[in-house]
């Protein structure tokens, strides 16, 4: 009986249901990781600055996100800022809104941490080169940037995938809302539903995100030096 | 804001932050000690658990710990194993928490210079002795700041503990918001109770890690 709740995964339209919810859940992380990485790199630059309140603004903000569950800015955001503003906003957008933040925040640190990194003297010879401020801009500094970013950056993409796990709660319908359902359905013919939905969608989302923390690892190796 | 409201349900805050801090004790301290024992297993190449620890902490760090919960929480009990949901969430944050530990402990023995182990073993040492007193005490301090961060990430992993219907902080504020349509009010105790926990927490450890510096050896 348990190896026959396996079928609730193909019964009917499920395994469409499933998918079709997946897409959403890659929908969410994908923009969010898109935005962040632009908005990160911008933020990085910024706190890069010498500026005493750039940087105490900067630092603020990062430390304000990184402090503070994630869960819990997607309620500030869905009741609190909803009740604020009087409006209503679907909970697919506040999610995106909120994940930006959290991974603008994230990808800015690394980017900081990666340009303060740069020794001067790259700098220093390319100017003694005879090169211009915009070439060694693009021949020197921004590859050697790219290859300190890109592990962290990669390693922050998984980890935002793992969390958009976190929408359902401020009732975004994803694959693990289509899996709640699909268990309500059957949970009378086939007891052992929970067991293979959850099962299946904890499986989902470790092929998501296996070959993207391999990539990053392999980069990582590959780059150290 | 209305602050009767708010001391009227403190006591209710400080009950969810009790609970919160419970699971989060217990899920850190658990993590600690199976993530070493996951290093240790790494370190050594033991045959077989080796490679069982490696799968585990691949399973482990690249799935979400909401669906590791759902699993535990709703799956398991549908092949006769039923735990209360204090027990799940502490399982849960330690099978989560065990990998990312580990991953950290990994991290610092690595970075220990091959020649200290070499001199070591060169003086007589022996293998328990080497780590006892050669790797260990530089390896841990090189892996302070990644532990630290491990465990405050693992605190705020606590928040999603609402979701298999534990009275945890987030459970409280979302019941204030459902009961009394008190949004601010009770959103703004969230927060604040979060900081209560995670802020001397960071602080802390960054403390520690600036300490941790100075054992620094050899390069």
């Amino acid at each position: 009986m348990l190896a026959s709740g396996i079928n609730i995964l193909f019964e009917g339209q499920n395994m469409a249901r499933l998918m079709s919810g997946l897409a959403v859940t890659i929908k969410i992380a994908l923009i969010a990781v898109v935005l962040s990485l632009i908005f990160g790199v911008i933020f990085g630059i910024i706190m890069t600055s010498k500026n005493l309140i750039v940087k105490a603004v900067c630092r603020f903000y990062l430390e304000a996100i990184r402090i503070i569950p994630i869960l819990v800015w997607l309620f500030l955001f869905y009741f609190g800022l909803t009740r604020a503003m009087g409006i209503h906003l679907e909970g697919e957008f506040i999610s995106i809104v909120v994940f930006t933040m959290w991974g603008t925040a994230e990808m800015g640190d690394i980017v900081r941490g990666a340009v303060t990194s740069m020794p001067k003297h790259q700098t220093e010879s390319g100017l003694s080169l005879g090169l211009t401020k915009m070439q060694i801009y693009r021949y020197i500094l921004v590859p050697q940037t790219v290859r300190r970013v890109l592990p962290g950056a990669i390693n922050l993409a998984t980890r935002m995938v793992k969390t958009t796990s976190l929408v359902v709660i401020i009732g975004v319908v994803e694959v693990l809302k289509v899996g709640q359902q699909i268990i309500e359905g059957g949970i009378l013919n086939t007891p052992a539903a929970p067991l293979w939905v959850y099962g299946f969608i904890f499986f989902l989302y470790f092929i998501l995100c296996y070959p993207i923390s391999i990539v990053a690892k392999r980069l990582e190796a590959k780059w150290q030096s | 804001m209305d602050w009767l409201f708010i001391e009227r349900n403190i006591p209710l805050y400080i009950e969810a932050t009790k609970l919160t801090l419970g699971i989060g004790a217990l899920g850190v301290v658990l993590s600690v000690m199976i993530g070493f024992l996951c290093s240790m297993v790494r370190y050594y190449r033991v045959p077989v658990l080796n490679r069982v620890v490696g799968i585990y902490i691949e399973l482990s760090r690249n799935t979400p710990l909401l669906i590791q919960l759902f699993f535990l929480y709703y799956g398991l009990p549908k092949i006769g194993i039923k735990l209360n949901a204090f027990v799940i969430a502490v399982i849960g944050l330690t099978f989560l928490g065990a990998s990312y530990m580990s991953e950290a402990f990994r991290g610092g023995l690595e970075a220990v210079n091959k020649i200290q182990e070499e001199s070591g073993l060169s003086i007589g040492l022996t293998k328990p002795q080497l780590m006892r007193y050669i790797i260990l005490p530089q390896a841990l301090a090189i892996a302070m700041p990644s532990v630290g961060a491990n465990v405050i990430f693992l605190l705020k992993e606590t928040s999603v503990f609402s979701a298999i219907a534990l009275a945890d902080l987030m459970f409280v504020a979302k019941d204030l918001i459902g009961m009394y349509y008190k949004t601010n009010e009770a959103l703004f105790m969230l927060v604040v109770a979060y900081l209560i926990i995670l802020l001397p927490i960071s602080v802390i450890f960054s403390v520690l890690e600036r300490k941790a510096r100075y054992a620094g050896f050899g390069n």
